[in-house]
């Protein structure tokens, strides 16, 4: 027994050290078509666990929990799961609305909010729980009532979000959660399709889609109300046809540049911050769905719409030029770099993986295997306003 | 032989499309128009269009909707991507819920 003790000590530590897990380089990819959560590693480009039956996630958006631990999946059926991503299992899952587009958690951590479609509005859990803490419906008029889109967390424990149908901002400050004051900015544009804070959380920005030009609501200035911007932009050039929305999320915003997708015309806008107009405009491959910019701001990645969607450009910030056109495959849905930008991984539908990209030299690194894959996300999101 | 192609032809113009385009269009209807109608089709940023959405709708309108698209709204025409015969067998497997693979 005196000989044996040490030997078991030593057997458990070892345990323990190979359970042990990191989050900070774990991501998760959505599997749309199966419902399924894949926990990676994006370190070692591996996938570590699968974790099943969370629903219908053909528009599936993820948040992370700020000690980077637990994964909130957002699914279009309302429902919402929370990952431990250390446990490889579901923590806890609530159907909360009947159809839903996507959420955001709170600067503190303490709040998860989900913005519906049906019925509309926003509504707000625990993060620890899942709880419901609000319920905002987001009602315009006499039996009218908006799809929400664009909710983004914002400073001082706000969240952001747009009424698709009604044209308004609406901001909501939770300092108190138990009773939520609402600032509502109206006649904002027609259809806001979606929206996002800049990564200073110092700008809201969404994207109209029933006329040209974007709505911009300054944060350190809400006495001035929201501002149209770009509203001439594209006013006499024919629409070409959207077959899938744009995404503003990774809207890129690169020095003294915002780089956004232009809506019915295969170009990428790019717009001066300091006066909110439009400094050049750079013809794509089709529509852009999703304009990323790489962490150091260097390189904006565009993916686009169907029938173009089997290609990736590669905007050169330098001199706002395409660098090069890639082809990862068929029907890429979206992209998200590493926290430090040396590498992209990019999710290609319907050929079922997922590629990584080395982003100097812009050559592939690997290929993992998913089952129609629609989303990546990092957990280097966990401390990233508007993420 | 040259005939009997012809003649083949035409009967799949106007009947079902082939398998491989069936399977296409499944693939589309589900992502492609599923990115905003749903994957279940219970609608989305666009409408349900599951069979009791579509009930009371006729075939024509719901062809020329998937075809032209709808002025106004967030809709696009399909047109390039597909014709009349497609998407009126769209419209059938709608109806008969017959939508998955």
């Amino acid at each position: 027994m005196i000989k044996l003790l040490p030997l078991l000590a030593l057997l458990f530590s070892f345990n323990a050290i190979a359970e042990l897990r990191a989050t900070g380089d774990l991501g998760i990819v959505i599997e749309r078509e199966d419902g399924n959560a894949l926990i990676i590693n994006t370190t070692e480009h591996k996938r570590l666990a699968k974790i099943e039956k969370l629903g219908d996630l053909s528009h599936a958006s993820v948040v992370f929990s700020r000690d980077q631990r637990y994964a909130y999946v957002f699914g279009r059926d309302g429902g919402l799961t929370k990952i431990d991503m250390l446990k490889d299992a579901i923590d806890k899952r609530i159907i909360q609305a009947g159809n839903s587009i996507g959420g955001a958690i709170s600067q503190d951590g303490k709040l998860i909010a989900v913005s519906n479609y049906t019925p509309g509005g926003i509504k707000v859990f625990s993060s620890d729980t899942l709880e419901l803490v609000a319920d905002i419906p987001s009602d315009y008029g006499e039996g009218l009532r908006s799809k929400v889109v664009g909710l983004v967390d914002a400073p001082g424990q706000r969240f952001v979000f747009s009424l698709f149908d009604a044209g308004e901002i609406w901001m909501a400050d939770f300092k108190n959660p138990k009773a939520p004051a609402i600032k509502k900015f109206p006649n904002i544009g027609k259809q806001p399709y979606d929206a996002l804070m800049s990564p200073d959380g110092h700008y809201y920005i969404a994207g109209l889609f029933g006329e040209p030009g974007l709505a911009l609501l300054d944060l350190w200035n809400l006495d001035a109300g929201v501002k149209h911007i770009l509203s001439d932009y594209g006013k006499d050039d024919e629409k070409l046809p959207v077959y899938k929305m744009p995404h503003l999320e990774g809207w890129a915003v690169a020095g003294d540049y915002v780089f956004a997708p232009a809506i019915g015309q295969h170009k990428v806008l790019v717009i001066d911050k300091n006066t909110w107009e439009l400094h050049d405009t750079i013809s794509v491959a089709g529509q852009p769905v999703f304009v990323m910019a790489r962490p150091d701001a260097r390189q904006v990645w565009v993916n686009f719409a169907f029938p173009d969607n089997n290609q990736v450009q590669i905007i050169d910030v330098k001199d706002l030029s395409i660098s090069k056109t890639l082809s990862p495959g068929k029907a890429v849905l979206h992209m998200e770099f590493t926290p430090r930008g040396e590498q992209v991984w990019v999710a290609v539908r319907d050929d079922n993986q997922l590629v990584v990209y080395d982003t100097e030299t812009l050559q592939e690194i690997t290929r993992l295997p998913a089952n129609k894959p629609n989303g990546i996300f990092f957990s280097s999101r966990a401390h990233k306003i508007g993420l | 032989m040259l005939v009997i192609t012809a003649v083949l032809a035409k009967t799949s113009l106007a009947g079902e499309p082939s398998p491989e385009r069936q399977s296409a269009l499944r693939n589309m209807l589900n992502h492609d128009c599923g990115a905003c109608h749903g994957l279940t089709l219970k609608g989305g940023l666009g409408p349900a269009l599951l069979p009791e959405a579509l009930a009371g709708k006729p075939d024509d309108f719901l062809i020329s909707t998937i075809l032209n698209g709808r002025e106004g709204t967030a809709m696009p025409p399909w047109q390039p991507f597909m014709n009349r015969n497609e998407a009126a067998w769209l419209v059938e497997i709608l109806r008969k819920s017959e939508t998955k693979p």
